[in-house]
Order: C-alpha cells, then sequence, then structure tokens
C-alpha cells in the first residue's frame, strides 16, 4: 500500500508537469479562456473573441504537488512488512 | 462683381452644407470594437477585455473641436481568462454588474484640438461612470475620420466611419471597487484603451 501511494504521487506529480509542459508551460494563473485577436481592415482595430480552452498554470502544479504530497505523508502510516 | 458675389456666397452655402455635423453609431455588427483593461497583480497582470459597446458620437469633420458623445460598455461584458476571477470581477464585492449594467463616459469639451487631414488628436473632458460613481476625467483620444468606407465593412451601405482611440488609467479606489483592499494582489490603477469604430449611413 505504501509503494502503490508512493507510485501514485510520482504519477500525479509528473503527469501534472507534462501537461502544463505540453500546453505552453504558463507560468501565470490557470486560464478556461484565451484571446482570438483579428485586424478589422477597414479601420485597422483589432478585434477580441473569447474562445473556450483550458491552459493549466503553476497554481494546477502547486496543486499537484500539494496532493502528491498528501499521498507521500499518507504512505508513512504503513509499516513495511518484514521480509 | 455682383455675379463674382453670387458665385462666392453659393460657394459657401455648399461648403456649408456638407459641414453638417454627422451621428456615428458605435453599435459594432462586426464585434470588433473593444476596450482593453489591465492591472497589474504579483505573478501575471490581470488582463481582459469588453466588448459590449454602443453609444454615439456627434463629428463635423469641419469642425472636430465640436465632437460630442457618449460611450456604453455593458458591464457584464468585461472578461479576464478564468472563470472563477470572471465571476469575482461581476460580483457586488467588485463590479456589480447586476446593480450597475454599464460603464458611461460622456464629452463635455475638447481641448489641444489638432487635425493632420483626417486624423483628429486632442484631450477629451467628460463624465466617466463605473460602479455608480462619477467623475470627470480628461483623457487623450485620437478620431480618424473615414469618408465612404461604411460600403467596405457592411455591403450595400454607404456612409462614412469614424474611429475613436484612447489610452488612459484610473484608480480602481475613486469608483468604489475595493477601495484600500488587496492592493498587494490586484493594483489599484487600471490601464483602459479604447478601440472603437461608428458607422453613419447615408
Amino acid at each position: 500500500m505504501k509503494r502503490i501511494l508512493r507510485i501514485i504521487a510520482l504519477i500525479l506529480i509528473v503527469g501534472a508537469l507534462a501537461v502544463w509542459a505540453a500546453t505552453g508551460a504558463n507560468r501565470g494563473w490557470t486560464k478556461n479562456k484565451v484571446q482570438i485577436k483579428t485586424v478589422d481592415e477597414v479601420t485597422g482595430l483589432e478585434g477580441i473573441q473569447w474562445q473556450d480552452k483550458f491552459v493549466p498554470g503553476v497554481d494546477l502544479l502547486a496543486a499537484s504537488t500539494l496532493g502528491a504530497g498528501v499521498l507521500v505523508g499518507i504512505s508513512f502510516l504503513f509499516r513495511t512488512k518484514p521480509k | 462683381m455682383k455675379a463674382k458675389f453670387t458665385i462666392l456666397t453659393l460657394i459657401a452655402l455648399t461648403g456649408a452644407a456638407f459641414a453638417a455635423p454627422q451621428t456615428f453609431d458605435f453599435k459594432d455588427p462586426k464585434g470588433v470594437n473593444n476596450a482593453v483593461f489591465k492591472l497589474d497583480a504579483p505573478l501575471e497582470a490581470v488582463n481582459g477585455s469588453a466588448n459590449g459597446i454602443s453609444g454615439t458620437v456627434t463629428f463635423d469633420p469641419e469642425n472636430p473641436a465640436a465632437v460630442k458623445g457618449k460611450i456604453i460598455v455593458t458591464s457584464d461584458s468585461l472578461t479576464v481568462p478564468n472563470s472563477m476571477m470572471n465571476t469575482h470581477l461581476h460580483s457586488d464585492k467588485w463590479l456589480d454588474t447586476a446593480k450597475f449594467p454599464e460603464i458611461t463616459f460622456e464629452s463635455k469639451e475638447l481641448k489641444n484640438v489638432k487635425t493632420t487631414g483626417e486624423v483628429t488628436t486632442a484631450d477629451v473632458t467628460g463624465t466617466f461612470t463605473l460602479k455608480g460613481v462619477s467623475k470627470e476625467l480628461t483623457v487623450p483620444a485620437k478620431f480618424t475620420y473615414l469618408k465612404d468606407k461604411l460600403g467596405q465593412r457592411v455591403p450595400n451601405q454607404k456612409g462614412d466611419l469614424l474611429v475613436v482611440r484612447a489610452s488612459f488609467s484610473l484608480k480602481r479606489s475613486d469608483f468604489n471597487i475595493m477601495p484600500g483592499q488587496m492592493e498587494d494582489k490586484v493594483s489599484d490603477t487600471i490601464e483602459l484603451t479604447l478601440s472603437i469604430a461608428g458607422a453613419s449611413p447615408k
């Protein structure tokens, strides 16, 4: 059980890091909308529209690390079986 | 001599007829008109925009200093990239959009008016109203008059366009938006940029 919890913790941290890096390594807060900018040819104005898109931020990394830490902490409550 | 005087009078009257002020409507069917806002914060600046723009401006290409108008931004059209932050922004602690649905700027006078071709720059003084609080602000603005360009934007429609750009800053505490609170997390200064085009159909 101890080992299982620690493996899950590792998967959680590595998985969160991989998703964060793959989605652009956003160093700000997690976003669920992004701006789409277009230029109006007649007026030269830059129009802004919002598109739903999940972009994980450092807060998600911090939450994953905290979650992994909790799992590792719980793993210490289990005794290692003597061989 | 009499003929010359008559001709000159006719020319003056014709010029006056073409110099009539025009009313430009800023409700944009293409959804391009927007106001961008930014507040500094420790980890990442809060960047958002609003596209619920409407209002009218009266502009005379022959007398740009006489421009008058009111621009309205629907407060619940303000959007930031995080849904939870968006909910807080619209809540009664911040903008209270349910109680104060509009943010407005109504011009009173222009100073330092300079016109070069179709572009006029000026300092526009007017009343800015946000969260029910009205304050007089002077905002540097640029007006670009695009004669007969409406048809290029809206098919089969003749008319003129007026592009207005303005950038200014204000303090949220001046408008009762969490005054003196959370200034270590969200700056008191809000930087605003307005980029809008109005149409005057013929």
